[in-house]
């Protein structure tokens, strides 16, 4: 258990600014996700935790002690990388105790401490097997086993089910948020899969170009993303976006989307001028006869329990999730109704989210 | 007429059977996906219609002529692996140009120029035609990967999940793209992948494979509402179908064969209130943002559905089940009755 404190942490190669000056407090005992796609700089940030990378600027504290410069062997942590690398000559015995090997500790205490993590992992029938004729999720097994050993105070693992099917990597996903829970572990754990992350995560960081976008639970990031590429960056299929081009005004509860009015949560700040994009979750979207907001429907994937319809309006292409029963017509021309209170407008030029009755709940509104 | 046929194929490798006397058939202008697991047969499937493995048994046929002992060169297939294999030494016009430079094809320089821009626009890459192959993001890499197959206009298209090296965001752009293109273009693809929801969105028919064999083949909808055993009920859908003893539950529609029963979301009613039949109790509600799950306990077993947006669930609520039209398997696994049919 530890907590990791992270301040002002900023990394440059050469001209390059991987991390533009970051910080977050992962707590004792959380499950910390941070997603972001490739290059925003979330491996970085990882790396300068282990110890791997020094810091350019900013510091690092692991319980309360600053770390920024120790070297990687002096911090109790453990890193799980993406690809699980196992000795093939040693069986799954000696492959979880290598780390204790290597420092030399006695050999009753290493068969324990193997046992006992092959306990947790549930591979304890396993342990004299050889690794070549186990299964992927056994292998895998195998190498958390190797990094839970050592009882580090935190783990750290960076897109460790990245190259797994999709299947079994949903698995993995609730073995390692059990796993966690079971050790009482700190983990930080990093991926460009928003449904692991919203799978495992007590917190998110959802990174872009080396900044922390939006910081909060999976629900709150979902719910109300702070910016356009929080929202866009989250959801399968993303959150849709509608061109906006009346300013609105301080307690409107209605907008104008082409002449059609659309209700929303109310907004706490006046704007003169600009442009700005009304976004709406699939599942958020209904068809409704009556609505003035009208579209042409353009596709149907069909998803068995569900189906998403894209719409193209005048304001711009939507998405709605509805029941797979409901039948929809490709050429015909629908109303669109959205569900009010989860309406979020954005200011296209900054990306931001305006204030709201929505965004000014909760402890990052 | 089909554009590929696949008779009774076998394939092994040592003591592997990798496909086993498998039949396929796929028609002009149709996207067949073929999905499985890792080992099910697929990429050995596809490497056979390319030329690059030979079967030990059956016949291979692309657009009605036999070419089972031809070798690739021969066979009018392009295939697209799952690595985008570029060339890094060549701008995109370059590597998009390629494969119709080639000695065997030899087309003129005007015809090529037209050929690449088409496909250009159609990946939407047409500004990046000047760079380096080097010098792209990952999806565009592999839109020039898709691009260099698409150039050549061959009875087949193979792709060996071709999207999976790609980040979520990107995967669900070009699977549409990769639907729009087909459907534009009407061309013929033989598609594998291991991502359902790859399947089930892309294909016209998708064929479910395990352990070398073709179980079932059919339309998306066919393959979710019909699926001919719980092994292929369980390959599509998410939340994952639930499989609990037929018994519980309950009614008089239950086929005195049947052992298992398979409920879906859509199979499921939940009531907050006491009500006649099955009670269960809420577990938890897994957040996973747009699709909440609701893990309930039925007795000793679980089941797991798709949270209704307006029902307000809670972990310890105790509620009532309505199971409607539900799938039935027998003792083999093989589904029986009429269960989940739509209505």
């Amino acid at each position: 258990m530890a907590e990791i404190r992270i301040e002002n942490v900023a990394k440059t190669f050469g001209t390059f600014t991987a991390v533009k000056g970051v910080n977050f407090t992962v707590d004792h005992g959380s499950f910390f996700v941070i997603l972001g796609p490739s290059g925003c700089g979330k491996t970085t940030t990882l790396r300068m935790i282990a110890g791997l990378e020094l810091p350019t600027s900013g510091r690092i504290l692991l319980d309360g002690e600053d770390v920024t410069g120790l070297r990687a062997s002096a911090r109790d942590i453990a890193f799980v990388f993406q690809l699980f690398a196992l000795y093939p000559h040693m069986n799954v015995r000696e492959n979880i105790g290598f780390p204790l090997k290597c420092q030399n500790f006695p050999r009753a205490e290493i068969r324990k401490s193997v046992e006992e993590a092959a306990r947790l992992l549930r591979i304890d029938h396993l342990l004299d097997r050889r690794v070549g004729g186990l299964s992927g999720g056994d292998r895998q097994r195998v190498a958390l086993g190797r990094a839970i050993v050592r009882r580090p105070k935190a783990f750290l693992m960076d897109e460790p089910l990245g190259a797994l099917d999709s299947e079994f990597r949903r698995l993995m996903c609730g073995e390692l948020r059990e796993l966690h829970d079971r050790i009482d572990a700190t983990s930080i754990y990093i991926t460009h899969d928003q449904l692991e992350a919203m799978a495992m995560a007590d917190t998110i960081a959802v990174m872009n170009g080396g900044r922390v976008e939006q910081i909060g639970t999976p629900q709150e990031i979902y719910d109300r993303p702070q910016s356009m590429f929080v929202a866009d960056f989250i959801g399968a299929p993303p959150m849709s976006f509608l061109d906006v081009r009346t300013a609105p005004r301080r307690g409107d509860r209605v907008i104008w989307v082409d002449g059609a009015r659309v209700e929303m949560p109310e907004l706490f700040e006046d704007r003169t001028e600009g442009k700005f994009a009304l976004g709406v979750r699939p599942e958020n979207v209904s068809f409704a006869d009556s609505s003035g907001l009208r579209g042409r429907v353009i596709g149907a994937e069909y998803l068995g329990t569900t189906q998403i319809v894209t719409v193209t309006t005048a304001n711009g292409q939507l998405k709605a999730r509805l029941p797979s029963a409901k039948s929809v017509q490709l050429g015909e021309t629908v109303g669109l109704s959205l569900r009010p209170d989860r309406l979020s407008l954005f200011d296209s030029s900054s990306g931001r989210v305006l204030p709201s009755a929505l965004h000014a709940r909760g402890p990052h509104g | 007429m089909a554009e590929v046929a696949l008779l009774d194929v076998s394939k092994r490798f040592g003591a592997v059977e990798a496909v086993r006397g498998l039949s396929l058939s796929i028609a002009d202008g149709e996207f067949v996906v073929l999905l499985g697991p890792t080992g099910a047969g697929k990429t050995t499937t596809l490497r056979l219609i390319a030329g690059l493995e030979r079967p030990e048994t059956g016949r291979v046929m692309i657009r009605g002529r036999d070419v089972t002992k031809e070798v690739p060169a021969e066979r009018d297939v392009a295939f697209v692996f799952q690595q985008y294999s570029l060339y890094p030494h060549l701008t995109v016009y370059d590597n998009l140009a390629f494969p119709l430079r080639s000695p065997a094809r030899r087309m003129d320089e005007d015809f090529i120029r037209r050929r690449v821009q088409q496909v250009a626009e159609l990946l939407h890459i047409e500004q990046k035609l000047a760079n380096r192959a080097t010098a792209l993001s990952g999806g565009e890499m592999q839109r020039v990967a898709i691009g260099r197959a698409l150039v050549r206009e061959p009875a087949v298209y193979l792709m060996d999940e071709p999207l999976s090296s790609l980040d979520a965001k990107l995967r669900t752009e070009l699977r549409l793209e990769l639907k729009r293109i087909q459907r534009e273009l009407g061309t013929t693809i033989l598609y594998v992948t291991h991502d359902q929801i790859e399947a089930m969105t892309m294909a016209d028919r998708i064929g479910v494979m395990n352990e070398g064999v073709l179980i079932q083949q059919g339309t998306p909808r066919e393959i979710y509402e019909q699926p001919a055993s719980a092994y292929v009920a369980s390959r599509l859908g998410t939340p994952v179908i639930n499989l609990i003893p037929a018994e519980l539950v309950g009614g008089t529609a239950t086929p005195p064969q049947a052992r298992t029963a398979g409920l879906r979301t859509e199979h499921i009613r939940i009531f907050a209130g006491e009500r006649p039949g099955p009670r269960a109790r809420v577990h938890w509600v897994e957040h996973l943002g747009d699709q909440n799950h609701v893990h309930l306990k039925l007795d000793a077993h679980s089941l797991v559905t798709l949270a209704d947006p307006a029902q307000d669930l809670k972990a310890g609520d105790e509620v009532s089940l309505e199971f409607a039209a539900p799938l039935y398997f027998d003792q083999a696994g093989n589904r029986i009755g009429n269960g989940g049919t739509p209505a």
